[in-house]
């Protein structure tokens, strides 16, 4: 059993990798085989993160015994083999990515998954590309995974193709294959001066480096650090995110909310590890703070401006992506838990919009946005699949069971995911921004900081402004006359109800969960820890 | 040699770059394609450049770090081409899907006013 145990970090990799190769060589016509195969796939990985983080929370000898468990894989050992690294970083991530990935996932067994082909396997490969984008514990590995879940999520955006998401998927694809590119210079940059790709080794050589390679070896990350932005959506690298997010069909667009996250991510956990002496530019520092403020407010504009729910939420996802990186990058160590907390909230939250969205939009039937909506199977006779399953112009009239007071529901689930985006008491969304607020101002208050206070006002402001327009958006949907009660199906709803009480559940047991978010943040503070694990021959210099 | 080097790689990314900015989507596709042939000849630069060394560890004779090239970067090619060819594939499906659905070859899917 131990011997199996020790397999585990590979797993949220393998898992839905196997899967969804399998589910490619089913046929289309096998609907029920494959939705389970998938779900399969999604509830192990939804264990295996739940079990990862049990470990970590209440640690046992053996797996994780001291926070880390370091899976080299084909026993080649680090710095020359690739090695997966399960944290607590990683094991959040992970668990984060799971916990949305299973609602979304049931979400688009009401009918998303039938308006293209392989919807399965294209949702199992961007999980797969998730999941080992935050275990790797390697530069170009990194890199492969970025790409993984870049094609899948290519797949993904064109899924249900109609002009809009072409047109959207384009100019994604574009910014993505250059962003890509930018990756790889900077890559080869670090490769040239380091002589190592291990993220580990990498911070031992930071820290031990010759002044004269210094500068070089900093442009690399600085190029490595500009394609993470991109990711992350930071202004001015963001502007193909909100047509994306609005084109893409609502699952999809769903599970593109912790996508920006990656890319929060990897900035991250380099900062951290090239934390000793001092990070360079991309990763810390002035750059990257007035870059993330003026993210939060062009967020915030967005916001303000947008007439689509769909539209709003990809602005509030840039606005959070901007608020967690700006207070990444004023460096002050106590904001660093509440931020993970903002982090885990902000994301279900998000997605919960989404789906919220794909049903409300139902209300405004015939509305302007019929057109970005109705899914043309298109893709069907391109890969010669046969008839598509009574899509078209019929595609909401499907039977379900009604659920009474659907629209009761749908505005509960709205005001609740109002109340997370923007902050507000008592959900979790309150806490993150009350102890990010008040880290903020203990370091305002010490060093007389003015970015402190300006993180501070921007914070208000982006909260505030969700608030308003989340508001207008939700009088329109719900109160106008004229509205036609949805049909809602279980399986629709089941998921929103999910996500929202996972947030409650965090709300009610915020105590353990800012504890390990502490013991989270303070390994990150502490990358010897890390590095030692990785490289346990290598004398660390602190 | 390095100044050649160099200088093609230059020129690569130069027309790429310009080709990428482009309202044309197979000028696009172009510049993503020069633009990568560029990045990958950068990348193997980073491994140094040499001559008359093989990457392998010949067993007969002794090894000399100084007598072998820098295998990593010829991986990190291959592997950088493999994926870039892959993602290029499947940006000129999504050209021509762009082209059935909006009856135009212009990136943004409507023509300017001519």
């Amino acid at each position: 059993m131990s011997t199996l145990l020790r397999h585990l970090p590979v797993l949220p990799i393998v898992l839905p990798l196997v899967s969804g190769a399998l589910l490619l060589f089913l046929p289309q016509s096998r609907t029920v085989l494959r939705a389970a195969i998938a779900l399969l796939s999604t509830l192990g990985q939804v264990a295996i993160a739940a079990y990862l983080l049990y470990r970590l929370i209440d640690p046992q000898p053996g797996l994780l015994e001291h926070g880390v468990e370091v899976y080299v894989l084909g026993g080649w050992v680090a710095p020359y083999g690739i090695v997966l690294v399960v944290d607590r970083l990683s094991a959040l991530m992970l668990a984060l990515n799971a916990a949305i990935a299973l609602p979304v996932h049931v979400y688009s067994l009401a009918h998303w998954d039938r308006v293209g082909v392989h919807y399965h396997s294209m949702l199992q490969f961007l999980l797969m590309g998730l999941n080992g984008a935050f275990l790797t514990g390697d530069l170009f590995n990194l890199f492969v995974f970025f790409e993984i879940l870049l094609s899948a999520s290519y797949g993904l955006l064109l899924h249900g193709s109609n002009a809009a998401r072409v047109k959207a998927g384009l100019h994604y694809v574009a910014v993505n294959l250059a962003g890509s590119l930018i990756f790889l210079i900077g890559v080869a940059l670090i490769y040239g001066v380091a002589g190592t790709l291990n993220m580990a080794d990498l911070g031992v050589q930071w820290a031990a480096m010759a002044p004269e390679h210094r500068s070089l070896f900093e442009a690399g990350v600085a190029i490595l650090g500009i394609a993470f932005l991109i990711k992350a959506g930071i202004w001015p690298l963001n502007f193909w995110l909100p047509k994306t997010y609005t084109a893409a069909s609502p699952p999809v667009a769903a599970m593109f909310a912790i996508m920006t996250k990656v890319g929060v991510y990897a900035l991250l956990r380099m900062g951290s590890l090239l934390s000793v002496p001092e990070a360079p530019a991309p990763f810390a520092g002035p750059w990257l703070f007035y870059g993330t403020v003026a993210t939060m407010w062009f967020g915030i504009i967005g916001m303000l401006a947008a007439r689509q729910l769909t539209r709003l939420v990809a602005f509030s996802v840039i606005a959070s992506s901007g608020t967690l990186l700006a207070v990444i990058a004023l460096g002050v160590t106590s904001a660093t838990a509440p931020v993970l907390l903002y982090l885990i909230a902000s994301v279900p939250a998000g997605t919960a919009f989404f789906l919220i969205a794909g049903m409300t939009e139902r209300l405004r039937a015939n509305s302007v946005t019929e057109d970005t909506r109705a899914p043309q199977p298109t893709t069907y006779t391109a890969f010669m699949a046969g008839e598509p399953h009574e899509v078209g112009d019929n595609e909401y009239d499907e039977v379900g069971v009604a659920i009474p007071a659907a629209l009761a529901f749908l505005g509960m689930a709205f005001v609740s995911c109002t109340i997370l985006t923007t902050g507000l008491p008592p959900l979790v969304g309150f806490m993150a921004k009350f102890s990010m607020i008040s880290a903020l101002l203990g370091a305002a208050m010490d060093q007389s900081s003015l970015d402190a206070w300006l993180l501070i006002v921007s914070l208000l402001a982006a909260g505030f402004a969700g608030l308003i327009a989340l508001t207008k958006r939700g009088m329109r949907s719900f109160w106008s006359t004229g509205a036609k009660t949805p049909r809602l199906r279980f399986i629709e709803a089941m998921p929103v109800a999910f996500l929202i009480l996972l947030c409650v559940t965090m709300t009610i047991a915020a105590g353990p969960v800012m504890s390990y978010l502490d013991a989270a943040a303070q390994w990150l503070h502490e990358p010897s820890a890390y590095i030692h694990a990785v490289l346990p021959t290598r004398e660390v210099s602190q | 040699m390095e100044l050649i080097y160099s200088l093609a790689i230059g020129i690569l990314c130069a027309c790429g770059v310009w080709l990428l900015l482009r309202p044309r989507t197979f000028q696009v596709i172009l510049g993503l394609a020069l633009l990568s042939y560029a990045t990958n000849l950068f990348i193997f630069a980073m491994g140094r450049l040499t001559l008359d060394r093989p990457p392998l560890i010949d067993p007969n004779v002794l090894p000399d770090a100084s007598m072998f090239d820098d295998p990593i970067p010829q991986a990190l090619v291959l592997t950088a081409i493999v994926i870039g060819f892959a993602t290029t594939a499947l940006f000129l499906v999504m050209l021509i899907a762009s082209r059935g659905f909006t009856g135009t070859d212009h990136v943004d899917g409507v023509e300017k006013d001519e």
